[in-house]
C-alpha cells in the first residue's frame, strides 16, 4: 500500500489548521470556509479510497488466506526511546475498526464542515466573529481524531487522546466571551484531564509489564482463540503476555496487575465518552456551537472511549472481571442519562443524555461481548452501533441547530408546531428519531438490535434493563419530536420573521444523513469488523425472536409519547405530580453537578487548596521576599556611613588600617 | 639633647593641632619643622636637614600663612569642637599609638642603643648617586619628581586661576 | 608626632589647620625613614634619599592642596570642611 496516502490524510488537517489558524483573519470568511471543506473533502475522498482498498482489495497484506482481516500497519516511525525495547513510535495502522473510523470521521467532519458555512451567520448571512479560527479548530480536532483512530501503539493513541481534549476545549470555549462557555469549556477539559490521569498510569502499568506499546503485540492472538495463551512460551510477544496468567500475575489489593491497568485505561476512556460519573461534562459542552456539538459530542470524540477498549478488546477478554465493571457501569449510566433526558427542555440537552445514553449502550455491548457466544457478537454491534449512531446523532445535532438557527434559542417552548414552517429539517429529523428508536428499516433497528441480542446472551437481567432503556430512548425522542414539531404554534411565527428552512449548505448535509440512516442497516456489517477478524454474517445468525421484541418495545416508547406529547393536554402535567420526586431529581439530573461543586469547592479547595495558597504566599513568597528585604534594611542601615564627610571617610580608613595591622601583629606573634 | 628636642618637637605639634588660632598652628608646624631638622643633623644627615629647612620650612610655611591670609579675616578663630569629633580623634590617635608603638617596640629591640659608627656622606658621592643610571642610583626618581612638579605647577596654576 | 597629626586631621574644622596635621604627618613618616636607615642600614643611604624624595613632594603637593582650598573658597566662601558634604547617598 502506498504510503503517501495515509499520510496526507493526516497530514492534510494540520496544514490546514495552520494555514487557517495563521492567515485566516487575513482572508475572507468565504474563502476560510471554503478552505476548510475542501481540505476535507480531499481527505474525505483520500479515506473512502484507502478503507475501500483495505475491505475490497483482497490484497494480501490485508486479508489472509482463511479470509481474516489483518492488522496492517502502513508505517512505523520510531520518535522517542525511552530504553531499548520500549520506545514511542508514531505510525499508522490500518484494520477493521480503524478503518471504519476512517470512514465515519470524515464523513461527519465533511458534513459539519459544509453545514457550518451556512450555519455560523445570522439572519442576514453576515458570518459570525471568529469564522476562519472555527475552521482552524475544526481541521484540528479532525487531525487529532484521525491520528487516535490510526495509532499503532497506546502511546501514540494517548498524545492524540490529549490533542483531541484540546480541540474540545477550544471549540466549546468558542464563544470565549460567553462566562457561561468558557467554564463550560473548563469543565470538560478538567474531568477528562482527570480520566487522562487513570489512563495514563494504566498505559505505564502496561508497558511496564510487557516492555512495549505496541498495540499489535498486545493483542496478536493466536488463530485459535484464547486457550492457548497459557501455553505459549515466554520468548514470543504473545508469551511476554503470560506474565498476566491469573497465576502468576502480581497482585495489588485483590486484583491482577492487568485488571488495575485495563481498568484505568477505561477510567480514561470513561472520562472521554461520559460515563458515570465523569459525565458531567457533556451537557455543559452544549455551549458550544451545535456544528461542534454535531462533530464532538455526538460522532467522534466520545465515540473515543469506545474505540479504545474495542482496540483493547483481546486484552479485556484475558481478564473478564474488568468487562464486567465495563458492562455495569455501562447500564447504570445508559439508564440514568435516558430518565434525566425525559425532562429537559433544552433541544441539545436531551440530545447530549441521548448521547451518553447510546455510548453507554455501545460500552455495554463490549462487555458482554465473549468470544463463545456468537464469536463476539457484542464487539461487533457495538461498533455497528457506533457507526450508525455517528451518523444519525450527527443529523440529529445538525437539525437541532437547523431548528435553533430558525428560532433563536435553544428553549423548546419556543418552537412548537414547526412542522409547516420547515420541511427539510422536519422528515430529516423525523428520519433521525425513527433511527435512533430502532425501527425498522432504519439503520439503528439493525445495529441496536444487535446489541440486545448479545445481551440476551450475556445474562437476562442485562436485557431486560437494555431494552427498558431503549423504551425510554423510543419515548424521549419522540417526546422531543412532538413538542417541536406539532402542538398549536406560537403567535410569532406568523409575521414577517417566519421561520424557514434553512440554505442549502445546513439543508445538504442533513439529506445525505438522514440518506446514509436509512440505508446503513443493510451493510453487512459483521464481513468487514469483527475482533479477530474472522468475518462473521449476521443475517445468518438474526435472532427475530429478539428483533420483534425489541421492536413491540420502540413502538411502546413511541405510542406513550404520542399519547402524552402529540397535542397539547394535561398528562404530563398529571404524571408529573404523581411522582413529584423523580420528576425534580430527574429534571435537575440528579444533582451530580453539585455534588462535584461541594466536593471540589468545600473538600478539595477547602482543605487543599486554601492551605497550599496560603503557604504558598507567606512562606514562599515571604522567604524570596525577606531576601530583598533584608538587603534593604541592610543597605538603609549602611548609607549613613557615606555622609560626605571627609573627616569620617579618614577616620574609617585608618580604623581599618589600624584593624589589619593589630591582625598582623597577633599572626607574627 | 636629643630629648630636648624629641620633646619640644611633640609639644609643638601637640599645641598645631589644637590651638584655635590658625596663624598659631602654622607658626607651631614651623617650630616642629626645625626641630625636625635638628635631628636629621644629628644623625649626620646634614644634606636632609638642610634641604628640610629650605623647602619645608622656608617653602611651605610660607605658602601656608599665604593662604591663611587670603582665605580667612584676621582675628577669625574656630569655633569649640563638638565633643563627639574630640572623642572621636582621641579614639583614633590613642588607637594608632598603642598600636604602632607596640608593632614597633615589640620587634625592635634596640630601643636605646647607641648610634653605630657612619661615615660622613661626601657630597659629590650624594650627586652622582641621585643622578646615576646604575643599580642603586636614583636619576628615574629624580625625572619622575621633576615631571611631578611640572605637574603641580600646571595643576595649581589651573585649578586657581581667576574666572 | 603621627598622633597628633592624626587628632588634628580628625579633630579640625578649617581646612588648612587640616593641612597643618597633614604635614605633621608626613614629616614624622619621614623621621621614621631616617632613623631606620641610620639604625639599622648605617652604610646604605636608601632612606636618606627616600626622604629626600618625599620632601619635594610633600611640597608638591601642598602647594596643590592650597590651591584647592583658595578655588573651594572663592566657591563657598569659608574653608569649614564640614560644609563639603555634597557627595553623599
Amino acid at each position: 500500500m502506498d504510503i503517501t496516502l495515509p499520510i496526507l490524510i493526516l497530514t492534510i488537517p494540520l496544514f490546514m489548521f495552520f494555514l487557517l489558524g495563521l492567515l485566516g483573519m487575513k482572508m475572507s470568511h468565504k474563502l476560510a470556509g471554503t478552505l476548510g471543506c475542501l481540505g476535507m473533502g480531499t481527505v474525505l475522498v483520500l479515506s473512502y479510497y484507502t478503507a475501500y482498498a483495505y475491505f475490497f482489495s483482497g490484497a494480501p497484506e490485508f486479508v489472509n488466506a482463511a479470509g481474516e482481516r489483518l492488522q496492517y500497519i502502513v508505517f512505523d516511525q520510531s520518535w522517542l526511546t525511552l530504553y531499548n525495547p520500549l520506545e514511542i513510535r508514531l505510525g499508522f495502522l490500518l484494520d477493521p475498526i480503524s478503518a471504519m473510523m476512517l470512514i465515519v470521521i470524515p464523513t461527519i467532519s465533511f458534513m459539519v464542515h459544509l453545514y457550518s458555512m451556512g450555519y455560523m451567520r445570522d439572519h442576514h448571512g453576515v458570518f459570525e466573529h471568529g469564522f476562519q479560527r472555527f475552521y482552524a479548530f475544526l481541521s484540528l480536532f479532525s487531525f487529532s481524531m484521525l491520528g487516535l483512530v490510526v495509532a499503532t501503539n497506546i502511546f501514540q493513541m494517548y498524545i492524540f487522546w490529549e490533542l483531541v481534549g484540546a480541540s474540545s476545549y477550544l471549540l466549546i470555549g468558542f464563544y470565549y466571551t460567553r462566562p457561561s462557555a468558557v467554564s463550560a469549556s473548563k469543565k470538560a477539559f478538567i474531568v477528562t484531564r482527570f480520566a487522562d490521569l487513570g489512563f495514563l498510569i494504566g498505559i505505564l502499568i502496561l508497558s511496564f509489564y510487557t516492555e512495549t506499546f505496541n498495540f499489535i503485540e498486545f493483542t496478536s492472538v493466536p488463530v485459535d482463540g484464547l486457550a492457548n495463551v497459557s501455553q505459549v512460551d515466554l520468548g514470543t510477544a504473545e508469551g511476554v503476555r503470560n506474565i498476566f496468567s491469573t497465576s502468576a500475575a502480581p497482585l495489588f489489593m485483590g486484583g491482577s496487575v492487568l485488571t488495575w491497568a485495563l481498568v484505568l485505561i477505561f477510567m480514561g476512556g470513561m472520562g472521554k465518552s461520559a460515563m458515570l460519573p465523569l459525565h458531567i461534562w457533556l451537557p455543559d459542552a452544549m455551549e458550544g456551537p451545535t456544528p461542534v456539538s454535531a462533530l464532538i459530542h455526538a460522532a467522534t470524540m466520545v465515540v473515543a472511549g469506545v474505540y479504545l477498549v474495542a482496540r483493547l478488546f483481546p486484552l479485556y477478554l484475558m481478564e473478564t472481571t474488568s468487562l464486567e465493571i465495563i458492562t455495569v457501569v455501562g447500564a447504570i449510566t445508559a439508564l440514568y442519562a435516558a430518565i434525566v433526558a425525559c425532562t429537559q427542555i433544552d433541544i441539545k440537552r436531551v440530545l447530549a443524555f441521548s448521547t451518553i445514553s447510546q455510548i453507554a449502550f455501545m460500552m455495554v455491548s463490549l462487555g458482554v461481548a465473549r468470544p463463545e457466544f456468537h464469536e463476539g457478537l457484542g464487539y461487533m454491534a457495538s461498533m455497528f452501533h457506533l457507526f450508525t449512531h455517528a451518523m444519525f446523532k450527527a443529523l440529529l445535532f445538525l437539525g437541532a441547530g437547523a431548528l435553533i438557527h430558525a428560532i433563536g434559542s435553544n428553549d423548546y417552548t419556543e418552537m412548537h408546531g414547526l412542522r409547516k414552517y420547515m420541511p427539510v429539517t422536519h422528515w430529516t429529523f423525523l428520519i433521525g428519531c425513527l433511527a435512533i428508536a430502532g425501527i425498522i428499516p432504519f439503520s439503528g433497528f439493525f445495529s441496536k438490535d444487535e446489541i440486545l441480542s448479545s445481551c440476551l446472551g450475556y445474562s437476562w437481567v442485562a436485557y431486560l434493563w437494555m431494552s427498558f432503556v431503549a423504551f425510554l430512548t423510543a419515548f424521549y425522542m419522540f417526546r422531543l419530536y412532538y413538542l417541536i414539531f406539532w402542538w398549536k404554534e406560537h403567535k410569532t411565527h406568523e409575521g414577517h420573521h417566519a421561520p424557514h428552512d434553512q440554505p442549502w449548505t445546513m439543508t445538504l448535509p442533513l439529506v445525505i444523513l438522514a440518506a446514509i440512516s436509512c440505508v446503513a442497516g443493510f451493510i453487512p456489517f459483521g464481513n468487514f469488523v469483527s475482533w479477530n477478524g474472522h468475518p462473521y454474517d449476521f443475517m445468518a445468525h438474526f435472532d427475530w425472536n429478539v428483533a420483534t421484541i425489541s421492536l413491540i418495545v420502540a413502538i411502546l416508547g413511541i405510542g406513550l409519547a404520542t399519547v402524552m406529547y402529540r397535542k397539547e393536554n394535561s398528562l404530563p402535567e398529571k404524571f408529573r405530580k404523581a411522582v413529584p420526586a423523580l420528576w425534580t431529581w430527574s429534571y435537575h439530573r440528579f444533582y451530580w453537578d453539585e455534588l462535584y461543586q461541594f466536593i471540589t469547592h468545600k473538600i478539595i479547595f477547602g482543605s487543599i487548596c486554601r492551605p497550599l495558597a496560603w503557604f504558598d504566599r507567606h512562606i514562599i513568597d515571604g522567604t524570596m521576599d525577606s531576601f530583598a528585604t533584608v538587603t534593604n534594611k541592610a543597605s538603609d542601615a549602611i548609607k549613613p556611613l557615606q555622609s560626605g564627610q571627609i573627616q569620617m571617610y579618614v577616620w574609617y580608613y585608618l580604623i581599618g588600617a589600624l584593624a589589619l595591622g593589630t591582625i598582623t601583629v597577633i599572626c607574627l606573634i | 639633647m636629643y630629648f630636648i628636642v624629641a620633646l619640644s618637637m611633640i609639644v609643638f605639634s601637640a599645641m598645631a593641632v589644637t590651638t584655635r588660632k590658625i596663624l598659631r598652628a602654622a607658626t607651631y608646624l614651623l617650630f616642629t619643622l626645625f626641630a625636625g631638622a635638628v635631628v636629621y643633623f644629628m644623625l649626620d644627615y646634614e644634606f636632609l636637614g638642610a634641604v628640610q629647612i629650605a623647602v619645608y620650612a622656608g617653602g611651605i610655611v610660607v605658602l601656608f600663612v599665604f593662604a591663611i591670609l587670603l582665605t580667612s579675616r584676621p582675628g577669625d578663630n574656630s569655633e569649640r569642637l563638638t565633643s563627639k569629633s574630640r572623642v572621636l580623634g582621641a579614639v583614633a590617635a590613642i588607637a594608632t599609638l598603642v598600636i604602632t608603638g607596640y608593632a614597633l617596640i615589640s620587634r625592635v629591640s634596640v630601643a636605646l642603643a647607641p648610634k653605630p659608627e657612619m661615615q660622613a656622606l661626601d657630597m659629590q658621592q650624594l650627586g652622582s648617586t641621585l643622578m646615576g643610571t646604575g643599580d642603586g642610583q636614583y636619576l628615574l626618581p629624580f625625572e619622575a619628581v621633576s615631571v611631578l612638579l611640572l605637574a603641580c605647577i600646571i595643576g595649581g596654576v589651573v585649578v586657581a586661576r581667576k574666572r | 608626632m603621627f598622633c597628633c597629626g592624626v587628632y588634628g586631621f580628625i579633630t579640625r574644622k578649617n581646612m588648612i589647620a587640616m593641612l597643618v596635621s597633614l604635614e605633621l604627618m608626613l614629616n614624622a613618616v619621614d623621621i621614621n625613614f631616617v632613623v631606620f636607615n641610620r639604625f639599622l642600614y648605617p652604610e646604605q643611604t636608601e632612606g636618606m634619599f627616600f626622604t629626600l624624595f618625599a620632601i619635594a613632594i610633600a611640597a608638591a603637593e601642598t602647594a596643590l592642596a592650597i590651591a584647592i582650598i583658595i578655588n573651594i573658597f572663592r566657591a563657598v566662601r569659608n574653608i569649614d570642611v564640614r560644609s563639603l558634604n555634597e557627595m553623599k547617598f
